[in-house]
């Protein structure tokens, strides 16, 4: 018997050669900078320095410059905080899990969304630095170095000493594999760069390249130590957003305290990454004509794991609300009723609407391969999440226990300049990115070219 | 040829061209050897530059350095680091308080009662805590003023001796203007002065007037008095509008003999009934059983049917609710029951005081014999003396220590015509409104500088002394007036001290030695004995009382006004001191605000809507022809179509922290029947901008939560003591078990002591002088209005106040909305001191720990400020530094003990004045709890019971707060609550606690706290009890 399967379709399009896919992605990290990039560089510039002037204000005066109080002691510094580790997620999960399911697609939508969980990880721990006013003790207090202080040390018992091991082990592995996946192709731009006589950047790239030869042996231990970091980044993907979830799940505050925070935060994760990482490619593909290499086969594949994650987390909501009827504990049953009808019951609809209806929409095969939609809902997807952080922060704590306490959460002018300090960071970050690095992972785009018997003409 | 060659050189030595030159002729610059060879390499440089940078950032790293120098030689009684403390009183106008100061390093810190005392019995008020600040209050006068010019005694005595010669050589009339004076020695002192100026006359008068009263017992005893309340006999109150909790008459007094009859336990289920009938809702109205809303109209209506009832007259009824119940119940309580009423109406007063005769009250519960001094005002004579200012028939006129000018009716009359006199001067240690209007200012010391002696009650007298060198150049008042009338070597205390050996000293016959008796007398601050009482005959007068109150006036506006004295600042006088602006009022929760009160169905009517964050509108009237625009504050249990607005606010020469707060309602008071009528009569209120209150509760009610407030009432509590009580079962894997007996820990072992607190909320008034004395003693900062909007107060110690709802249980949003005549319950919360910090474990530096002897610390330099602690806390009471709150120019109205070198002084060299970015809480005051420890130690004795009191539990006048040692069984604490060891579990946190009326907040959640609370117990009849009404819905 013989099995015969369907040709599938080729996930590069336009019959692109080894030397095609060498020039197009090449092209930007060697051309000049176009108008659009120095005008969106501009803009994230001035958005980094009036976040910038922000944070320096803050550093200055206080943490009361933020609209924090006595009973709302975190609101946008840690739904931010969480909103960017979340985001960070799908760039782990496409190079690492995706790698290890061996679904090849991601190859040309890996390097991106790597890049994007690397600057959301750094814009992400800005927050908690920040949120302490005082920085500098941050640094050093948190981490269990070896002192004089006597039996002063950090307290193992802390999630949010769990938090720094989670967050700095993920940023540093994300770092290298990133990197690792860069040698490559650095090495092509050196070569080509020497072809073109520039040997300031044959140089530049030399070095980043580390001196890449590109021998068989190169090749064969460069595929082990993707395999290797891919196996550590995995648990990574899992790891970091349950012990963020932590925070939460193992404190006495209602609506915090719930053991279906690891999953439900994971799937959000997973969630907010992928639709990130659609915004930014769909302008990216759009920018550098990379219509070939990400397609709208890839934008479906992405969508449909919005659909499978959007819907775990809109069973997460409703499994939290069952609960708390079901526990019968007055104060749970209290914080989730002030959810849907107290005075933020605006951020739960607008939550429950950005994050479990609209990604229903991707049931519909035009609306999962239109690309304008898919903008739509993927920023759509982003405001829900960024409220569902703010619903599970604010509304949990500004009235919990001790109703005499309960008040309310107003943001200052600096609570929003934080989070636009954060925007900046990332798309001057990913701007840099886009224009001196290549955006597409040229060597494992290669490996799925069509051979010429296989294309189609 | 060469010999005629010329020969050009450029100096000697080439000329000369020996060897040397030769040698270095091709060099241009000459080689300058090795000696002279500074000796530094370029490396040299950079090290030295690099030391010099390193050294110089060092140094400018370094923190400045305050020095402090040592006594050369050191006083006697004074070492450094040791506090003294001196017996003194408190006296503010007619208030009166005996106190013990604690003095470190010659700086008086902190106030607390004297138990000696038997009038005030070791009570407090808030702003008897809160006077201390105002020693260091930077608006006082530094020295006397002639016109607001500096000058110096000296003149200042010829300028005035000259021009009292010039009046009396004419024949002119002086005065002397005073509020009620509690001092005999002050008045000997005015009397000296009278005998040099004999047409001088004294007046008194009080801001808030008790003169009806006087008069209406001078109508039926034949004498003007008012008399002592013993609310301890008294089984059944009732009070018509008196806020005797909080600020009628003697509060602190009052609060005493009250809570006597409010304790309850196992043992004695018996409590007193109180019954209120008012219009605002106040402090005494929240800790009625029963509290009736009635309009100021319908005073005379409900106690002429509370006297026709009692004498068995024709009923009348006022259409007030409870009014029969209470009468009837007035009837079975003959001889141990007491009426108390505000009014300033001498009819009404005589109604009272019918019914308390027909009642038998008098010689039991009303001591006519026994008159208190408090208020000595004199309402027509002060009016008289305005009038007779204006009419030019005054030409010298010395103001003691009172503030007409702001706190009089006539006060802008009195202004207007100060500057035609020929002489005016104010002894006031502030330039305050009268001072600033009057020629010459002679400051007075404030009372912690002072000499004096006061007389509360005949046969109680109490001396103040001086706690500190006197600040400034102010001078004691009573020299003053004796140096005026020409005497020399004036000293006060040697008059004082004269005056005490001729008045008491030859007297008795404990002591023998004038100077033992003298030390004795100061040392306890007191000296009482029995005076002679005479015995006095009640005339009735009922009937021409009961015709002239039973037909009132008929209001002429829709809406009556009550006016009454602010429970935070007073009357005025002390506006100045942001302890107190910034204490929330104990049933509003607003601070650093001026408001009017309206009830929640005009609110409706005017179209006001107060929002979850003191969003509210202005509302403008006039009261008496005084236009007044304030923010309206919706009250629960303002009795509906009345009006509540506070006097003591609208200073206008007041200093830095009171300036423009509110507006002045002194001027809206009027004259009735020759007393001053604190109740108007306005028409409909015009609705007008929005306005933002400062209140630190925001939310009304405690939605039902039994894991917060557990109370019952009387009748249930008399049948099982532990009625009311809430015992939460967790659902185990195999069964439910009790949530105490439930934990993931094992508990930590207290081998030593063991601190825990409890907290009976019968007692507990709520009158939130614990509050201010926590603020004292733990330098916690003042931060101002817009912190508190921005919900920052720092208050270690808060009372939360909750309002009972109609709502049925469940329906939550109805459940936040409060009762119109709300049930009310005080809780004072602060850290819990848990067994199973919830804010320990998610310390990431471990900055918050838990001690051995059970208290949960916080160590301020680990803090790195991630709040993680304060947002676990289930209780809220953990405080953040947003901002720099001390040495900070942003906070210096609000919180000038951290930000003024004069109020530095104020603060508690014990404990540490917290930094930006750094979490505090209440630490059970743990430096008073080392203090005892360490003398014990130095001793070589185990601590006592008692010998470590927290400063809440200090300063609470009821003694609803105990603190003690758990570990002890000998301690009042263990006593109370009926500790007992469980030699089967030996972890301390285990220990049965046997009182059933104990229990934790949020026992449910097994945060396992150290601090206990025992239920509230209305004495309500069971049928009537709202909780059961709710229980019936449900």
């Amino acid at each position: 018997m013989q099995v015969t399967s369907s040709i599938r379709e080729p996930l590069i399009t336009g019959g692109k050669t080894m030397r095609d896919v060498s020039e197009d992605i090449s092209r930007q990290v060697e051309g000049k900078p176009t108008g659009l990039w120095w005008i969106a560089m501009l803009i994230s510039l001035s958005l980094l320095g009036f976040g910038f002037y922000c944070l320096c204000f803050l550093l200055w005066e206080g943490v009361g410059v933020w609209g924090l109080n006595k009973t709302v002691g975190w609101a946008w510094d840690i739904t931010n905080f969480v909103w960017w580790v979340g985001i960070g997620h799908a760039g782990t999960l496409i190079s690492a899990i995706l790698l290890l399911f061996r679904q090849k697609w991601r190859m040309s939508i890996n390097r991106a969304a790597e890049a994007m969980t690397i600057f959301a990880v750094i814009c992400a721990a800005t927050f908690p630095f920040a949120h302490m006013g005082r920085l500098w003790l941050g640094f050093y207090w948190v981490f269990p170095l070896p002192n004089t202080w006597g039996s002063l040390w950090a307290n193992f018992n802390s999630p949010l000493l769990w938090d720094v091991f989670a967050i700095s082990t993920y940023f540093s592995v994300s770092l290298v594999f990133w990197y690792m996946g860069l040698i490559p192709d650095f090495a092509v731009i050196r070569d080509r760069a020497v072809r073109q006589g520039n040997k300031l950047r044959a140089q530049i790239y030399n070095a980043l390249s580390f001196g890449w030869d590109g021998a068989a042996r190169t090749w064969s231990r460069y595929e082990s130590v993707a395999l290797i970091l891919a196996g550590l980044s995995t648990p990574l993907v899992l790891s970091v957003h349950t012990i963020v979830s932590m925070d939460f799940a193992t404190s006495v505050i209602p609506g915090w305290h719930t053991t279906i925070f690891p999953p439900y935060f994971v799937a959000g994760a997973i969630f907010s990454g992928f639709a990130m990482v659609l915004t930014l490619l769909l302008v990216t593909r759009k920018v550098f004509k990379l219509e070939d290499y990400i397609t709208i086969y890839h934008v479906e594949l992405m969508n449909m794991i919005i659909i499978i994650t959007g819907s775990i987390v809109g069973i997460a909501y409703i499994t939290e609300f069952f609960i708390a009827w079901y526990g019968q504990v007055p104060a749970e049953q209290y914080a989730f009723f002030n959810r849907m009808q107290g005075p933020y019951w605006w951020a739960y609809w607008s939550m429950m609407t950005c994050n479990v209806i609209s990604p229903q929409l991707f049931w519909f095969k035009k609306i999962r391969t239109n690309l304008v939609a898919t903008f739509v809902l993927s920023i759509i997807v982003n405001i829900g999440m960024w409220f569902e952080r703010f619903v599970i922060i604010v509304t949990s704590l500004h009235r919990d226990y001790v109703p005499s306490s309960w008040s309310m959460f107003h943001p200052t002018i600096y609570d929003m300049g934080e989070y636009i300090f954060t925007f900046g960071l990332f798309f001057t970050a990913f701007f840099l990115f886009a224009k001196f690095f290549p955006v597409v992972n040229m060597a494992e785009v290669k490996s799925i070219l069509k051979s010429s018997s296989e294309r189609k003409h | 040829m060469s010999s005629k060659k010329k020969i050009y050189w450029k100096g000697l030595p080439e000329l000369k061209n020996d060897a040397a030159f030769v040698k270095h002729a091709d060099k241009e610059f000459v080689d300058l050897g090795v000696q002279e060879d500074p000796g530094h390499s370029r490396r040299d440089f950079l090290k030295m530059m690099g030391f010099s940078v390193a050294a110089a950032s060092l140094a400018a790293c370094e923190a400045p350095v305050r020095k402090a120098i040592p006594y050369i030689v050191k006083p006697v009684d004074v070492d450094p680091g040791i506090p003294n403390y001196y017996a003194s009183t408190y006296v503010n106008g007619g208030d009166y308080c005996s106190v013990v100061v604690k003095v470190r390093d010659g700086r008086p810190i902190k106030l607390e009662g004297n138990a000696l005392s038997s009038v005030t019995k070791g009570g407090t008020s808030a702003q008897v805590e809160a006077s201390v600040l105002s020693l260091y209050d930077n608006f006082r006068l530094r020295g006397p003023k002639i016109a607001d010019k500096a000058s110096d005694w000296e003149t200042v005595d010829k300028e005035i001796t000259t021009k009292l010669g010039e009046i009396a050589g004419k024949g002119g009339q002086i005065r002397i203007v005073s509020n009620t004076l509690l001092s005999p020695s002050t008045k000997a002192a005015i009397e000296v002065f009278k005998a040099k100026y004999p047409t001088t006359t004294h007046i008194q008068y009080d801001p808030v007037s008790y003169y009806g009263m006087w008069k209406a017992n001078e109508e039926s005893f034949g004498k003007g008095l008012i008399p002592s309340y013993d609310f301890s006999k008294a089984k059944l109150i009732v009070s018509v509008g008196a806020d005797f909790l909080g600020t009628w008459l003697s509060p602190i007094e009052f609060t005493k003999g009250y809570a006597v009859n409010r304790e309850v336990s196992e043992d004695k289920r018996e409590m007193s009934r109180h019954y209120q009938f008012e219009s605002n809702l106040t402090l005494t109205g929240a800790n009625a059983d029963y509290r009736g809303q009635m309009k100021p109209s319908q005073e005379g209506a409900v106690l002429a049917q509370i006297y026709n009832i009692v004498t068995g007259g024709s009923a009348t009824d006022s259409g007030v609710k409870w009014v029969e119940k209470a009468a009837k119940e007035l009837l079975e309580n003959k001889g141990a029951s007491l009426v108390v009423c505000s009014s300033n109406d001498k009819e009404t007063q005589v109604l009272v005081n019918e019914i308390n005769n027909a009642l038998g009250n008098y010689g039991t519960t009303i001591l006519p014999g026994l008159p208190v001094n408090f208020r000595q005002g004199n309402d027509e004579a002060m009016a008289a003396f305005v009038e007779e200012v204006k009419a030019g028939k005054v030409d010298g006129v010395i103001f003691y220590n009172c503030n007409p000018v702001y706190d009089h009716p006539m006060g802008a009359d009195l202004e207007k015509a100060l500057k035609s006199l020929t002489l005016s001067v104010s002894t006031s240690y502030t330039p305050d409104e009268t001072a600033s209007a009057s020629g010459y200012m002679a400051p007075d010391h404030h009372y912690l500088e002072s000499w004096n002696d006061f007389e509360p009650k005949p046969g109680h007298y109490s001396l103040s002394q001086p706690a500190i060198t006197p600040l400034f150049k102010s001078r004691q008042a009573q020299e003053s007036f004796m140096v005026w009338a020409g005497e020399q070597n004036v000293d006060y205390f040697t008059f004082v001290s004269d005056n005490w050996k001729k008045w008491f000293f030859d007297k008795q016959n404990a002591e023998a030695s004038f100077q033992t008796f003298w030390d004795k007398c100061l040392y306890n601050g007191v000296y009482e004995f029995t005076a002679d009482s005479t015995s006095l005959n009640f005339t009735s007068h009922a009937a021409e009382a009961l015709s002239v109150v039973t037909a009132p006036a008929k209001p002429s506006g829709q809406y009556e006004v009550v006016i009454y004295e602010s429970y935070g600042i007073g009357t005025g006088a002390m506006a100045n001191n942001p302890l107190l602006q910034e204490l929330p009022d104990p049933i509003t929760k607003a601070t650093w605000d001026h408001y009017v009160t309206v009830s929640q169905l005009d609110a409706k009517e005017l179209g006001i809507e107060n929002d979850a964050e003191g969003h509210t509108q202005m509302l403008s009237f006039a009261v008496n022809g005084k236009q007044v625009e304030l923010p309206a504050l919706i009250q629960p249990g303002q009795a509906k179509g009345t009006l509540g607005v506070a006097l003591g606010y609208g200073r206008t020469k007041v200093g830095a922290v009171a300036e423009n707060l509110g507006q002045n309602l002194y001027p809206a008071l009027k004259l009735a029947n020759g007393s001053l009528s604190y109740i108007a009569s306005v028409a409909k209120p015009a609705v007008k901008d929005s306005f933002q209150l400062a209140q630190t509760q925001i939310h009304q009610t405690y939605m039902g939560r039994e894991n917060v407030i557990q109370e019952s009432v009387l009748a249930e509590f008399k049948k099982d003591p532990s009625a009311g009580r809430w015992n939460p079962h967790i659902s185990n894997w195999d069964k439910k078990e009790e949530a105490k007996d439930v934990s993931l820990w094992k508990g930590h072992e207290y081998k030593n002591h063991y601190w825990g607190m409890a907290i009976d909320l019968n007692t507990c008034t709520g009158c939130a002088a614990c509050v201010v004395a926590c603020n004292v003693e733990n330098n916690v900062a003042l931060v101002g209005k817009q912190e508190v909007i921005n919900r920052r107060e720092m208050h270690w110690l808060r009372i939360d106040r909750y309002y009972s709802s109609d709502a049925l249980p469940g329906s939550y949003k109805e459940m936040e909305i409060a009762s119109d005549n709300p049930e009310v319950t005080f809780q004072p919360m602060m850290c819990q001191h848990c067994n199973n910090a919830p804010c320990e474990t998610v310390c990431p530096v471990a900055a918050t720990t838990h001690s051995t002897e059970g208290l949960n610390q916080m160590t301020y330099n680990r803090c790195i400020g991630t709040r993680y602690c304060a947002n676990n806390c289930p209780y809220k009471v953990r405080r953040f530094n947003w901002f720099k709150y001390h040495d900070n120019q942003q906070f210096y109205q609000s919180n000038p003990a951290m930000n003024t070198d004069l109020g530095r002084m104020v603060l508690n060299p014990e404990v540490t004045v917290r930094s930006r970015g750094v979490m505090e809480k209440c630490s059970f005051c743990v430096q008073r709890i080392q203090t005892g420890k360490l003398t014990a130690k130095k001793e070589k004795r185990p601590l006592n019971d008692g010998e470590v009191i927290t400063a809440c539990q200090a300063a609470c006048t009821t003694g609803a707060i105990v603190f003690g040692d758990m570990n002890n069984p000998e301690s009042r604490i263990s006593k109370l609550l009926k500790i007992e060891n469980d030699p089967k579990r030996p972890y301390s946190i285990d220990k049965k606690i046997g009182n059933p009326r104990a229990y934790r907040v949020l026992e449910d959640i097994g945060v396992k706290p150290n601090v206990f609370y025992l239920t509230k117990i209305r004495n309500k009849d069971v049928e009537k009890s709202a909780k059961a009404e709710q229980k019936e819905h449900a």
